[in-house]
């Protein structure tokens, strides 16, 4: 199968895991609850308006033309209104999403980048004493939720130790142009490099703090996949060879190990999501999570639906993505592709 | 079975793990005899000792309305643990069926509940919980409902997998030739072999359970006040922070301890039930 192929196969399975996604996020807001009219308008309103409300909602119709009108306003980019903010969920999303996703994918990158070489590390040296240290190490840090590493690391760093900020994604005195919503980008589209500079800065520890619990997880897949890698004939062959331990540990038995864990790594990418809202919370980050907890407190339904999807919908689209570098990097994929 | 208890009391690591996950069942089954302060895991209002640090009287200080913060976290261990409990005894079962029937049985059955385990697993996990407390009244039972909702499709994808790979086992082709029903061959053949995994996967979800919990809690869409929840501590004390940081930072470490204590034994456990 060519990469081609099978990048569309995943974009269609996606395509159609997001639609269920979207029905059963669709009947859980609107079976549960009770009345969404009732709710929407407060105990205070009158039998009358709440009539008048099922009818704007088309709450009278069946469920499953309820639905069906909820999927055609959204293939028109139509999620409806939110009670919370009085603007289209669609407007506000698109304002929340990047400062969200600025910081997960600053987190995911670090995860890779301390995760990878940590696990690396343990398997080189396994069964002895840097490999049992990175262990509980690594099993400490997804022993925490990541607001626990939130308050930690702002205590350190933050109060203790003024190293960095305490809040917010930029600092108060500048004022960057909005083009993107991405600060690292509008920034640097700005010419601001100062501006940049201090984006990066605010990131740190929102970052480190969401990507703590990643890093163990990958650290220790790493381990997991390069000791099995270990085990393998060509291993002793290159030990066989001469080669230096640390030439083994990186050629011949990280590399191969990398697949696999980049693969699960991609899925951890929604344990960042979802663990973004409590970092946020921590650093007033101005991202979905706010909002989020703002529109489930107010039992928001329009927004809580349009929520749940973007971020689904984010989800699928970073294992596309890690699905199609991977196909890149393995060598079994690549090579079937350039033969046919 | 010998073995495995014999490799978790020889290795340090999980000698620490099973002392902590002893200390937190501990507190939790005789807070009312260890808690200092009893009463304080209720609505007590003592204003002439708000915001204590720690002291020799209160020991790990006390939160803005005066309360031992020590007495807080260990009657917080009960909802913990029950919520980690009635969690593990809901989800695993529903994950478990499903993923045989669909592993064993294959075809469209196959098809229809692997897709619905899918959706339930692209949607973040905390994620889902939170969208599910946010259509329903914030209380304890709902969000262990909510929790479950979350959990079970884990089991089903881990049963699955491991039921694809034993359906062609000659074990299994010998019951079906003796003709052994459906049943019989699921529950009786296959399921005994998806035990290690299983119980592996509930010891370290016993922590997971705890800490996806808090998070909830934290949120502000858990277990409400006045039950003393390790989350909701944390939230509140974030706003005192830094000068009174005992009231984040000893809520925050009881999570790490219960946490740390179950990946521990979890984790000794896995290399004992699952050796490959």
């Amino acid at each position: 199968m060519s990469i081609l192929n099978r990048f569309l196969g995943r974009l269609l399975s996606s395509m159609i895991v997001l639609i269920g996604v979207s029905m059963l996020i669709f009947f859980i807001a609107r079976i549960i609850p009770g009345d969404p009219a009732r709710i929407a308008l407060g105990p205070r309103a009158t039998e009358e308006q709440v009539t008048q409300m099922r009818e704007t909602l088309n709450l009278n119709e069946p469920i499953i033309v309820q639905y069906g009108l909820f999927m055609r306003d959204l293939a028109r980019g139509d999620l409806g209104i939110s009670l919370y903010s009085n603007r289209p969920v669609i407007t506000d999303l698109a304002e929340y999403l990047p400062a969200t996703l600025e910081l997960v994918l600053f987190a995911g990158v670090m995860m890779v980048a301390f995760g990878l070489p940590l696990g690396a590390l343990s398997a080189r040296y396994r069964g002895q004493w840097p490999d049992s240290l990175i262990r509980v190490i690594t099993l400490l840090t997804v022993s925490a939720p990541a607001f626990v590493w939130a308050v930690g690391l702002v205590l350190v760093f933050a109060y203790f130790t003024p190293l960095f900020p305490i809040t917010g994604r930029i600092s108060d005195a500048m004022t960057i142009p909005h083009v993107t919503g991405f600060l690292l980008i509008d920034t640097l589209a700005a010419g601001r490099f100062d501006g940049f500079l201090s984006a990066i800065h605010h990131l740190i520890l929102p970052a480190f703090a969401l990507s703590l619990s990643g890093i163990g997880q990958a650290a220790r897949l790493t381990r997991a996949n390069m000791i099995t890698t270990y085990e393998q004939p060509a291993i002793e062959m290159a030990q066989a060879y001469g080669f230096s331990e640390a030439r083994i540990a990186n050629r011949f038995a990280f590399k191969p190990s990398l697949i696999p864990s980049l693969t699960i790594i991609g899925l951890d990418f929604a344990a960042l999501l979802g663990n973004a809202f409590l970092v946020e919370v921590i650093f007033a980050w101005p991202g979905l999570s706010r909002y989020g907890v703002g529109v489930i407190l107010q039992k928001d339904l329009n927004a809580i639906v349009g929520t749940v999807l973007i971020i689904s919908a984010t989800f699928l689209i970073a294992n596309i993505i890690v699905d199609f570098l991977v196909s890149i990097l393995n060598p079994r994929i690549r090579l079937s592709e350039n033969r046919s | 079975m010998k073995r495995a208890i014999y490799i978790l009391l020889s290795n340090p690591l999980s000698i620490l793990g099973l002392v902590l996950v002893g200390l937190v069942f501990f507190c939790a089954a005789f807070a009312d005899f260890i808690a200092p302060y009893p009463e304080h895991a209720g609505a007590v209002i003592n204003f002439a000792f708000a915001n204590k640090p720690p002291s020799a009287e209160y020991l790990l200080g006390t939160d803005v309305v005066g309360r031992d913060l020590l007495s807080r976290i260990i009657y917080a261990y009960q909802v913990a643990l029950g919520m980690g409990l009635v969690v593990l005894l809901i989800a695993p079962p529903i994950g478990v069926a499903l993923g045989l029937i669909a592993g064993y049985i294959g075809g469209w059955t196959d098809f229809v509940l692997m897709r619905i385990t899918d959706i339930f697993l692209s949607i973040p996990p905390l994620v889902l919980a939170l969208a599910i407390m946010g259509v329903m009244e914030p209380t304890l039972i709902n969000a262990m409902l909510a929790v479950t909702a979350m959990w079970w499709p884990w089991y089903a994808r881990l049963v699955y997998n491991i039921t694809r790979g034993e359906k062609v086992e000659g074990y299994v082709l010998a019951a079906e030739v003796i003709g052994a029903s459906k049943a019989h061959i699921m529950f009786r053949e296959i399921l005994p072999n998806c035990f290690p995994a299983i119980v592996t996967k509930m010891t370290l979800d016993f922590g997971y359970v705890i800490l996806i919990a808090s998070s909830l809690s934290f949120l502000g869409l858990g277990v409400q006040a006045p039950t003393p929840d390790l989350g909701s501590m944390v939230s509140e004390g974030t706003r005192y922070l830094p000068d009174s940081w005992w009231m984040t930072v000893f809520p925050g470490l009881a999570i790490m301890i219960a946490v740390f204590g179950f990946n521990l034994v979890g984790d000794v456990l896995r290399d004992v039930l699952e050796p490959d």
